[in-house]
């Protein structure tokens, strides 16, 4: 395989003709038609979402022992950075092809995925989108893009489909939630859904009042005496990392604790928040996109990622980052060649049962969207995070009501 | 909402105020005195931050108590940056140093994205979780002992800039540099000390700062901001000012997101700077400019 | 009309500039996909750049919220295609008069009440924050969930509705940086652009010379805002994808300035050799990290920075007037 070298611009003037210079004085890519399929993972991995991009990585570094014990074929990954920022993602997806990437993998932000997915449909390489929930993703007749995410009306059903299984298990049945969101792209769509969704699944709450916040705020204390002020049994909050420790040390100064506390996004399971707050991590349950704790291949990858990682837990991100590779290991064996039409087609037939997140396992239809993924409920316990439901994935039992802070050590 | 729902947003609100005050401080006595437009402000204070989080793991000791070393270390690095770097571009356009600093304030970041990684960190002193409760008036404790800190580092700064020699000297420079040159004063090194001492108080603010909010090295830009906010809505040179200008900010974006909605608050603080730009863009306690 | 705009270029700088057009010309033919990506990126900065000079290096208002100018085109223009399917070069018409309104707005604030230098600076920052702020709330253009235009087709190149391959975008935005070159040049030349010079130089003298200068300056930062319009318009139709986050964040401001102060402001090359060099230093650091196998987030942009440190530091004019001296080329336009 050969890359392109782009040659330092000395004469100004000059600078377009001296790329061009280079880029005809090196020879044109081949793409190799033997040895180890080329994955090009194009992930946030600086800027403001560096942090989750190379959570992303981590799901990455687990995936060769497991892929080999699978008898699936090794990968060759090729990295690249959009840098959080959809101009750059743009490039760098660019970059990745032309450097001999045969399949791509990412990107976690909608918006970077969207100028990925282009990319990758207009150059004819498939793209597997690991986590990215903007439905128009697969609304574009794309051939050669497949999602294994759930999209945010997919994600909205479902979370709420599992709060009353939740209350179900309980046995309660709360009659009022005040709902605290991002203003953010998921935020903002599990807002608009919410409303119009609710009386689907019988839940039995009203929401009393929805405090909406900005995602850069450091400072959260007057949303939260707002959402306190409501005196509602039970919280619903869509948000990221920050905003869940912020609010959480919020809920335990300002002397509050709803007896529940239900995140319908991430932040809440994430290693930084168990770590940081303690035993005050414990009890909020995240309605997310889960491994399923009784599937083999979960089993696993568990065990292979205590192994590399032995202080964290594994989350969404791992796990979703992992079925992304596996996915393209199952085509890439099943194609039998690098040749991004065959892989594509591969993909699209894509049926494997024993997966690791919640559901009956990975298939797309005809848009290239994965509609079998489930969402769990999983809570905070000890620092680690314990799946409730969907029943056939629950491995313990409901903690309801949530502990008060203020009698935690 | 009731009373107390008020009563509660506006004293926590009053005490970050004050903190956000002493930072928007530092940038009034650079852009007041030395008049460089500071695009690093905010980048400055993630600098103290970090390094009040790395003393809090290695020593365990509270970050108000390494508030003399780290406001002294700010002060060094403030003065070096100003005497190596910054000077020859006094005298240069503002759009210059402008650009200068936003160099500054990118290496700044990436730098500690580098060493420390995206991850926020946290200083989780023993008294991080405690509030007073007096009646239905729940104070946070962290705030409570920030934004004394930060009334105590102002009035020493007060002090200082009113009663010492020095202070009075850098003030005459602001009031009147060629008077100041012909007087004699060495306004090189004035600058420099000025810069110094504006450093020092963001690194103090930044101290207290670690008490109340996480740090990660993308939250510099955001302060950056805010300091301009807050000086100009204030007065610019004048320290008061600077408080204040921190104290109606921060009570306008809490009672903006107590009656409206909360992600929309900025746009108040942003309404409000417009309207002190056109009406009275000397700021609320500033001297009319010449 | 020809004549008068090249007329006192020097034979060298003339031939040059042709080299230079005709290797952009056919730079789609023999570059691959992510270098046609690069020059793309490039160009958008050039033109961006270019009319953010206009207000600036012409008629010396700095302006860091110059994101709201594309961000409004670029909404627009989106808002019209998605809900009535209007094409982007109608969508631009729109454009114009709404963009040109809002830095006549900022203008007409400024210039009344004496808002000048970092002031004016700082409030066109308050502007931009308030449209981004404002934006993430309106449902209308779908707040902060993102507004996606759909995509049709890519097989073939439709330039009446931007729907095709790169290469057609990178021709599109080619022709438009240089149509924007060929204005400022004219610009510059009128007795508007001399107008300019006297408001920049020293205003006070320009208002006892008689000139008006408030008009002027309005002037400038109108054109200003509406050219700007474009380069957000072409955003939308080649990302396929607004949010306001992104759209008018501050730090797109501050890429939008960073190619006419590297390369030189006020200068009618500066704007396109500050972009070439931005951008183009920034993914060859990228290419190099990659080929030495240093995979260190944000090492990229410290050395970035450090650069840009440099430029700033050593070459106080920006890199191209310095460069123009050296190469022997009369550059007029200052």
């Amino acid at each position: 395989m050969t890359r392109t070298r782009m040659l330092p611009n000395r004469r100004h003037l000059l600078a377009g003709a001296a790329a061009t210079a280079a880029a005809v004085a090196a020879p044109a890519i081949v793409r190799a038609q033997s040895g180890p399929l080329k994955v090009g993972v194009i992930l946030p991995r600086s800027g403001f979402e560096a942090g989750i991009g190379q959570d992303c990585q981590r799901g990455v570094d687990v995936t060769p022992a497991i892929l080999k014990s699978l008898g699936l074929p090794e990968l060759t990954i090729m990295n690249g950075d959009t840098e959080s920022n959809v101009d750059t993602a743009r490039e760098h997806a660019e970059k990745l092809i032309s450097d001999g990437a045969q399949i791509l993998m990412g990107a976690f932000d909608s918006g970077q995925t969207t100028a990925v997915a282009q990319v990758a449909e207009q150059k004819g390489i498939p793209l597997v989108i690991n986590i990215g929930s903007a439905p128009e993703i697969t609304e574009q007749g794309y051939k050669f893009v497949v999602r294994n995410f759930p999209t945010v009306p997919m994600l909205l059903n479902d979370e709420l489909a599992e709060q009353k299984d939740v209350f179900d298990i309980a046995g309660v049945a709360p009659k009022t939630a005040v709902f605290m969101h991002v203003n953010d792209l998921f935020g903002t769509g599990m807002s608009k859904g919410i409303h119009g969704l609710m009386p689907k699944y019988n839940l039995p709450y009203t929401i009393l009042d929805e405090i909406a916040y900005d995602p850069a705020a450091r400072d959260l204390s007057v949303e939260v005496t707002k959402a306190k002020a409501t005196n509602a049994e039970i919280l619903l909050v869509v948000g990221r990392l920050n905003d869940a420790m912020l609010l959480t040390r919020e809920l335990v100064k300002q002397r509050w604790t709803p007896q529940a506390i239900f995140s319908m996004g991430p932040g809440w399971y994430e290693n930084q928040y168990a770590k940081t707050l303690g035993k005050l991590s414990d009890g909020p349950i995240s309605l997310v996109p889960w491994y399923d704790p009784n599937k083999k291949l979960a089993k696993a990858l568990l065990a292979e990622f205590a192994k590399v990682f032995p202080d964290l837990n594994m989350n969404t991100n791992h796990v979703y980052t992992f079925e992304g590779l596996l996915i393209i290991a199952d085509a890439y064996k099943r194609a039998g060649s690098t040749d991004p039409k065959a892989l594509a087609e591969a993909l699209h037939a894509t049926n494997i049962v024993d997966n690791v997140s919640i559901g009956p396992g990975i298939k797309f239809d005809a848009k290239g969207q994965n509609v079998g993924l489930k969402c769990g409920a999983v809570q905070n316990r000890d620092g680690k995070q314990v799946t409730v439901a969907p029943k056939e994935a629950a491995n313990a039992k409901l903690e309801w009501p949530m502990k008060s802070y203020q009698d935690r050590a | 909402m009731g009373l107390d729902v008020y009563l509660n947003v506006v004293v926590a609100v009053v005490l970050t105020g004050l903190v956000y005050g002493l930072m928007a401080l530092g940038l009034s006595v650079i852009f007041g005195v030395v008049r460089v437009v500071n695009f690093a402000h905010g980048e400055m204070m993630s600098i103290a931050m970090y390094i009040a989080v790395v003393l809090f793991a290695a020593l365990r000791l509270d970050p108000l108590v390494m508030l003399v070393p780290i406001a002294a270390a700010m002060f060094v690095f403030g003065y070096a940056l100003q005497a190596r770097l910054i000077n020859p571009f006094i005298t240069r356009p503002e759009s210059s140093q402008f650009l200068l600093l936003v160099a500054v304030a990118i290496i700044i970041v990436n730098t500690l994205l580098i060493i420390f990684g995206p991850d926020a960190q946290t200083i989780q002193t023993s008294y991080a979780y405690d509030s007073f409760q007096l009646g239905p008036l729940i104070v946070d404790a962290t705030k409570l002992y920030a934004g004394a800190a930060a009334i105590l580092v102002t009035c020493v700064l007060f002090a200082f800039f009113r009663f010492s020699p020095i202070g009075k000297a850098i003030r005459a420079c602001a009031d009147n540099y060629t008077g100041a040159l012909v007087v004699g004063l060495d306004v090189n090194r004035l600058y420099a000390l000025t810069f110094g001492i504006g450093a020092a108080c963001v690194g103090a603010a930044g101290v207290m700062m670690t008490l109340i909010v996480d740090v990660t090295p993308l939250i510099g830009p955001t302060y950056t901001l805010l300091a301009f906010v807050i000086v100009i809505t204030g007065g610019l040179g004048s320290m008061p000012g600077a408080l204040l200008g921190g104290l109606l900010i921060g009570l306008t974006e809490a009672l903006a997101g107590l009656l409206f909605v909360p992600s929309a608050k900025s746009m108040f603080a942003f309404a409000i700077l417009v309207l002190v730009l056109l009406f009275r863009p000397q700021g609320i306690l500033g001297k009319s400019a010449s | 009309m020809i004549a008068s705009l090249v007329g006192d270029l020097s034979p060298r700088f003339a031939i040059l500039l042709l080299l230079l057009l005709a290797a952009l010309l056919i730079a789609p033919w023999v570059v691959n996909g992510y270098l046609l990506t690069v020059l793309i990126v490039i160009l958008y900065f050039a033109y961006t750049g270019q009319a953010w000079n206009i207000m600036m290096g012409f008629a010396g208002q700095l302006s860091l919220g110059h994101a709201i100018y594309a961000g409004l085109g670029a909404y627009i223009a989106a808002v019209l295609f998605t809900r009535y399917g209007i094409g982007p070069w109608l969508g631009f018409l729109a454009a114009i008069p709404v963009a040109a309104a809002c830095g006549a707005i900022i203008g007409f604030l400024a210039f009344r009440f004496g808002v000048a230098g970092v002031y004016f600076a700082i409030l066109t920052i308050a502007f931009a924050e308030f449209a981004r702020i404002g934006f993430d709330h309106f449902d209308f253009v779908n707040a902060s969930a993102g507004l996606f235009l759909p995509v049709a087709q890519y097989t073939h190149n439709d330039l009446w509705r931007l729907r095709g391959s790169p290469t057609m975008f990178y021709y599109v935005m080619l022709a438009a940086t240089v149509l924007v070159s060929i204005l400022c040049r004219s610009l510059l030349r009128c007795r508007m652009g001399y107008f300019w010079l006297a408001i920049r130089e020293d205003e006070q003298a320009a208002l006892a010379a008689g000139i008006d200068t408030f008009r002027y300056k309005m002037y400038a930062v109108m054109i200003s805002a509406a050219v700007t319009s474009f380069g957000g318009v072409f955003y939308a139709f080649f990302y396929n994808n607004l949010y306001p986050e992104n759209v008018f964040n501050v730090s797109r401001s501050i890429e939008i300035i960073l190619g006419p102060f590297i390369g030189g402001l006020g200068t009618l090359f500066g704007p396109i050799v500050g972009a070439f060099l931005v951008t183009g230093l920034a993914e060859s650091v990228t290419s190099a990290m990659t080929a030495f196998g240093v995979d260190l987030p944000g090492a990229k942009q410290v050395f970035y920075g450090i650069c840009l440190l440099l430029v700033i530091v050593a070459l106080p004019e920006g890199v191209w007037p310095p460069l123009a001296r050296r190469l022997g080329l009369t550059e007029t336009s200052r």
